[in-house]
């Protein structure tokens, strides 16, 4: 307990249990409040205590005031009689304004702790998963019924300046970046199957593991992935912006439908652009391949060409491109729905925008193995 | 950075300055000059704002009240002239020892509240307390309860994150925050701006009740008639990139076709003939 009486530079107080007279003095200050709570809490409170001399204190604030305010409650909770009480006449407003009657709990986390905690968040979790699946279901059901009436019966709310706008976003301005990567993917590919087929003298075959690879499944996948952070993350930041600032609210007042005006071409246009796109990454995934395999095997372009046409047929590449329409409509299915979640405040947005991108990449990944199943019994 | 440690020494030394009452004017702008590109908004301002009164600071859209206010807390670098707080010169570096000793000594409500979004209540009124004190949890759980009487808001209010709150409790949790460290001068952006008229009432009520709780010298940007009527000790006017302060009644004699037309508009006329039937 520090007792440095007359010091101003610290806080004190002193307990005299012989008089019944609790002194304090000094600044009772918030830098003081943290040392002054933890003696405080030490002090052993008696009811034989009818005093609270606090004339001495030299500065109060709203902390060093509250100090003293749950001290003197302590005091009589303990069945003290306080009757003489004094402080310094400036200093009596203050503690007015603090001691109002209102129940005074310690903050209670809204989560219970322990195991009862851990069981909460899992409840939680779950209804939130179960809810959320069916508000997509429900917004796949919509969407879907729309997106086939634009199409079956057009009523003039296919709006194709904005699909064709989706269309230059999401494709030709995704041209470099695909173009790039594909490239890139071509070589590393070619160059590893080389390496491994070298020791069976069977480095032709390369190109065969390039065309049926590339061609089935790693374009595709590639290129709906790099699509999803690209633009389907764009997809909700875009919209979720507009929710923050009440444009929807606005749009829907002035009669306009949101998904004829905002998810519609967002859907249409990446299911366009999504396909044309992974045939331009076949092609340059197989212009990297053709580059590697003429660098490292010495075989010419003619002769890989020769050999690509013996690997794979026209339905290998088709069925790499049938899957890009359904990871298109997934990924601006969830950009889109995800966009509309988006509460009013700035941290919403960037929460579901990286949900919207985890979520698109489950699913092309989920979907691309269904596809795999599919066409094995099929037999294709 | 200033460790945790420097930070106490800091606070320390903060409070001991508030223990002489030396610096009878807490703000002191000389010459102050503000501007973007070719557009003046200030041309060499003088303005001193003595410890314990409230200050309200008027003009219109543009005339650069929130830019005169950014620049007394050195988030805005003038162009020209000096800005002193508590006798201490402001410079644009935020973080440097200087200004961490007035940060700690001033609180500042910016017009929407700028509570921490990803935070509840309680949380954004207990960040300053993390980290300028060495305090228990409990005990910042006690304050922070405290503050939120202090300025009206229910208990429960405390566990809501700011988005779940309606605008007039986003700025009361703004104020209990700016209230945290028991600050001696405080900064208004438009308090009282989109409350309703009640709750703007309510808001001058608290503002005048905890200035004479604290001694607090409050700087307030505001448009609003009422909190003027209500809560100023003086007015500074922010007419012709200049200046005018006087109390309410000398701003009204005063020529300035602006400051005419603002205190004898329909709203203005409202308001003071009340004031007016109070006098008599």
């Amino acid at each position: 307990m520090s007792l440095q009486e007359g010091a101003s530079a610290e806080a004190w107080f002193k307990l005299d249990q012989k008089d019944g007279r609790l002194a304090m003095g000094g600044p009772w200050t918030i830098a003081e409040s943290a040392r002054l709570d933890r003696e405080l809490n030490a002090l052993k409170l008696s009811s034989n205590i009818t005093e609270i001399d606090a004339s001495k204190i030299s500065r109060l604030d709203s902390s060093g005031a509250w100090l003293l305010l749950r001290t003197r409650r302590a005091l009589e909770a303990a069945g003290a009689k306080i009757s003489n009480f004094s402080l310094p006449e400036l200093y009596q407003p203050l503690l007015k304004n603090l001691d109002q009657p209102r129940k005074l709990e310690p903050h209670r986390s809204r989560i219970p702790p322990g195991f009862r905690g851990r069981l909460y968040k899992i409840g939680r979790a779950t209804v939130h998963a179960g809810t959320q699946a069916i508000e997509m279901l429900a917004y796949l059901g919509r969407v879907t019924v729309e997106t086939g009436e634009a199409i079956i019966k057009p009523r003039g709310n296919l709006r194709l300046a904005a699909m064709f706008h989706q269309v230059e976003e999401t494709g030709i301005n995704a041209l470099p970046i695909v173009g790039l990567l594909a490239f890139l993917i071509g070589i590393v590919l070619a160059y590893q199957g080389a390496d491994q087929l070298k020791r069976f003298s069977a480095e032709v075959f390369t190109i065969n593991l390039l065309g049926v690879g590339v061609l089935r499944e790693l374009g595709g996948l590639i290129t709906a992935i790099i699509v999803a952070g690209r633009s389907g993350s764009a997809f909700t930041a875009t919209i979720g912006t507009m929710r923050v600032n009440d444009e929807i609210d606005a749009m829907q007042t002035m009669g306009l439908n949101t998904v004829d005006n905002l998810v519609l071409p967002r859907i249409l246009g990446l299911v366009i652009a999504l396909p044309l796109l992974t045939l331009y990454s076949d092609i340059m995934a197989m212009i990297g391949g053709a580059f590697m395999c003429y660098f490292q095997l010495g075989i010419t372009i003619p002769a890989f060409l020769r050999q690509l046409h013996e690997a794979v047929t026209v339905n290998t590449m088709l069925v790499g491109l049938v899957k890009a329409p359904v990871f298109a409509f997934v990924i601006a299915l969830i950009g889109c729905y995800e966009g509309f979640q988006v509460e009013r405040n700035a941290a919403s947005v960037g929460l579901l925008t990286t949900r919207s991108v985890v979520e698109s990449i489950f699913m092309i990944i989920v979907l691309d193995a269904a596809f795999s199943i599919v066409f094995s019994v099929l037999g294709i | 950075m200033v460790g945790e440690a420097g930070n106490r020494q800091l606070l320390r030394r903060a409070l001991a300055g508030t223990e002489k009452k030396d610096d009878a004017e807490i703000i002191k702008l000389r010459g102050l000059v503000n501007g973007f590109g070719n557009k003046v908004l200030h041309d060499h301002i003088d303005l001193d704002v003595h410890r314990g009164e409230i200050l309200g600071v008027v003009g219109g859209s543009g005339a650069g009240k929130s830019v005169l206010l950014r620049t007394i807390i050195g988030l805005n670098q003038q162009v020209d002239g000096t800005v002193e707080v508590f006798g201490q010169r402001i410079t644009g570096d935020m973080d440097s020892p200087a200004m961490r000793y007035l940060e700690m000594r001033w609180g500042v409500l910016f017009q929407e509240g700028a509570l921490f979004s990803s935070q509840t209540v309680i949380e954004n009124i207990q960040v300053p307390l993390r980290e300028y004190t060495e305090m228990s949890q409990s005990l910042m759980d006690e304050i922070a309860e405290v503050k939120l009487a202090m300025v009206g808001l229910p208990c429960d209010a405390g566990d809501k994150y700011p988005s779940e709150l309606s605008g007039g409790m986003k700025k009361r949790a703004g104020l209990a925050r700016a209230l945290a460290l028991d600050p001696e001068l405080l900064f208004l952006d438009e308090p009282t701006a989109g409350l309703d008229p009640i709750s703007a009432n309510q808001f001058d009520e608290l503002v005048n009740g905890l200035q004479k709780a604290l001694g607090l010298t409050v700087f307030m940007v505001t448009h609003d008639i009422d909190t003027l009527r209500a809560v100023t000790d003086r007015i500074a006017v922010l007419v012709n990139k200049k200046l005018v302060i006087g109390t309410i009644d000398e701003l009204r004699q005063n020529k300035d076709p602006w400051i005419q037309d603002y205190f004898s508009g329909v709203r203005g006329r409202a308001a003071l003939a009340e004031m007016d039937t109070e006098a008599h």
